[in-house]
């Protein structure tokens, strides 16, 4: 299984004329028999976005975006460079706070709060959604330590079971559990990527935002990775930002396809193209640039 | 596929004599060579020119000596390393917390504009001549403290004054370098913790400062090494009295004033007098390399290696 998973098609398939021929033949996905449905009522939505747009200063980033992501679920966002799909992530933590000049607009609520309402507490916030970034960013600490951070932070007593449940949760512990007090420098880049998702899960978050968290790996770790997230996931929503649409496939529930929409004027900025169960987007994608994309015609 | 006669290849064995190439070369290890060899020669001027004083005055006289008197020809240094030591100290008690402090304000809490501003204006005070903070010490710091009743009114002359000049004249090396080692700290580390619910100051004061901190205490020597160094506001702010005190409502003579005090005096060229100021340039010059040690093997010991 792992094998196929390692050995799935190149995504470049270039149709020679006409109607793009059927498309390339997917890997192996990691859903519900019934999955590729829509989204049915009864599910309970975490994240809804409505009408978002995210400027940088006078820029446009991120344009009129509705989306709703569901619990228990792994979302994965994908699409070309430049088409907001981290700025989205970000907007449902309210990382965007940091930057200066970031300005999101529309709603965005969660469990049906609006998560920007003037008395919401983005710190409060941010210690109920985790996040696990592009490149390991452990800090420069032992492992204990850089789990036990959050842990104070959020006032969740520290003890050694503790360590070892969050480290085996996140896949690590038999791998680190004599090295505790070591430098988490110390470790290859897939075992600090697990740490992180382990710090992020020490403080017991709801949902877990993880944005490209593959893209510094090597393909094992990245094997790995997504083993462990699937796990998580009976515990946690995940929401996935990745470049790799083969890792969008084999992982996610619901696939959101963000796009770069270019105007006249030169202007440019990011839209949400289509946004479906995962099968449905890779096997039967209604909007041509999806099929663009996903065929491997652009981006 | 026609075959064609390539032409031989050239070989190898011309090298070439590149004279822009070896002046360059020549020339920046000229520049190196000077500042080494300008080092060195302070150093044996030191040595060369107190040399004559070590045969006059005994060793142990000198380093244990607690009076300075060179009329009687007692000439114990302790009063003015001491001296020297507790304005340094109290140099860093005011500019360590100012310094740091400004520096975590500018790095995490002050918008692009504020720090624009305020970072060109607190390095201008690195460049205010020490001449001027020496009166502003004795016109304005000694009166305050006088008001306060810290200071005797009748007595111009006190260490603290000095060493709050010479620490407000180090804060902004220490607010400056340790400004920069705090935003060199990568931004994903700052957003790992925001992204676990922390606050702005748990991430200034847990996340950023210990990452920084090789950075921060390299700063701190520095200005130390800089504030024991220190002359013209001292001098004219501390007084002209050696004495062998920890007190810092005191009159005292660094170091350095009385390097300032001999040199300008009437101290003939060759005299016992005249040779005792290099010899405790000498003990200045050895503290502040033993200073520079310290720190270098500080920074080793607490660098925070982030990739």
């Amino acid at each position: 299984m792992a094998d196929s998973r390692l050995t799935s098609p190149p995504i470049l398939h270039r149709p020679t004329e006409g109607r793009p021929e059927p498309r390339m033949e997917l890997p192996e996905l990691n859903i519900q028999a019934d999955a590729g449905l829509p989204p049915t009522a009864d599910e309970v939505v975490v994240f809804q976005a409505t009408g978002v747009n995210v400027h940088y200063g006078k820029f446009l980033a991120l344009k009129d975006v509705d989306l709703a992501i569901h619990r228990n679920e792994i979302t994965a966002l994908i699409g070309p460079s430049g088409c907001g799909k981290s700025t989205f992530l970000r907007c449902l933590n309210r990382m965007n706070d940091l930057i200066p000049g970031a300005e999101v607009g529309g709603t965005i609520t969660f469990h049906g709060e609006d998560m920007y309402a003037p008395d919401v507490d983005p710190v409060d916030l941010r210690r109920r959604i985790g996040m696990v970034f592009q490149k390991p960013n452990p800090f420069p600490k032992s492992i204990r330590e850089n789990l036990s951070f959050g842990m104070k932070v959020n006032g969740i007593r520290v003890d050694d079971d503790r360590i070892e449940q969050v480290l085996r949760h996140a896949a690590l512990w038999d791998e680190v559990k004599d090295k505790l007090d070591q430098d988490a420098y110390a470790l290859s880049g897939g075992q600090q990527q697990r740490l992180c998702i382990a710090r992020a899960i020490a403080v017991n978050p709801e949902v877990i935002l993880m944005d490209e968290p593959c893209s510094a790996l090597d393909p094992i770790s990245t094997l790995a990775i997504e083993d462990l997230m699937r796990t998580l996931r009976e515990e946690y929503t995940i929401v996935i930002v990745t470049h790799n649409m083969q890792q969008a496939a084999r992982v996610s529930d619901r696939t959101a396809f963000f796009t770069v929409q270019q105007l006249d004027g030169g202007d440019r900025h990011g839209i949400l193209a289509e946004y479906n169960a995962t099968e449905r987007v890779f096997r039967a994608p209604e909007d041509p640039r999806t099929q663009d994309y996903i065929t491997g015609r652009f981006g | 596929m026609t075959t064609q006669q390539l032409p031989e290849p050239a070989g190898l064995r011309a090298r070439r004599f590149r004279p822009a190439e070896q002046g360059v070369v020549l020339l920046l290890g000229a520049a190196a060579t000077i500042s080494v060899l300008i080092t060195v020669g302070i150093v044996f001027t030191l040595i060369e020119e107190g040399s004559g004083f070590w045969g006059s005055v005994s060793l142990v006289d000198f380093f244990t000596g607690t009076e300075w008197f060179p009329v009687d020809r007692v000439y114990g240094v302790l009063p003015l390393l001491s001296a020297s030591v507790l304005i340094a100290v109290l140099a860093a008690l005011v500019a360590v917390p100012i310094g740091i402090g400004s520096a975590i304000y500018l790095s995490e809490y002050a918008d692009e504009r504020t720090r624009r501003v305020v970072k060109p204006i607190l390095e201008l005070l690195a460049g205010m001549p020490t001449i001027v903070l020496g009166f502003f010490a004795l016109e304005s710091v000694t009166p305050a403290l006088q008001g306060a009743g810290i200071i005797p009114s009748d007595q111009l002359f006190n260490a603290l004054a000095a060493g709050i000049v010479v620490g407000l004249l180090i804060v902004p090396l220490i607010a400056s370098l340790s400004e920069d080692a705090f935003r060199a700290v990568p931004a994903a580390m700052r957003e790992g913790a925001y992204g676990l619910g922390a606050t702005k100051r748990v991430v200034a004061t847990r996340i950023v400062f210990p990452a920084a901190l090789s950075g921060v205490m390299a700063s701190i020597v520095l200005a130390l090494s800089r504030a024991i160094g220190e002359t013209m506001a001292v001098t004219l702010a501390a007084g002209t009295q050696p004495n062998f005190t920890a007190d810092p409502t005191e009159p005292v003579q660094t170091i350095t004033a009385v390097i300032v005090a001999v040199s300008k005096g009437e101290a003939t060229r060759g005299s016992e007098l005249y040779q005792s100021i290099f010899a405790i340039g000498l003990v200045l010059f050895v503290v502040t390399m033993l200073i520079n040690i310290a720190a270098t093997a500080l920074v080793r010991r607490f660098r925070t290696v982030y990739h």
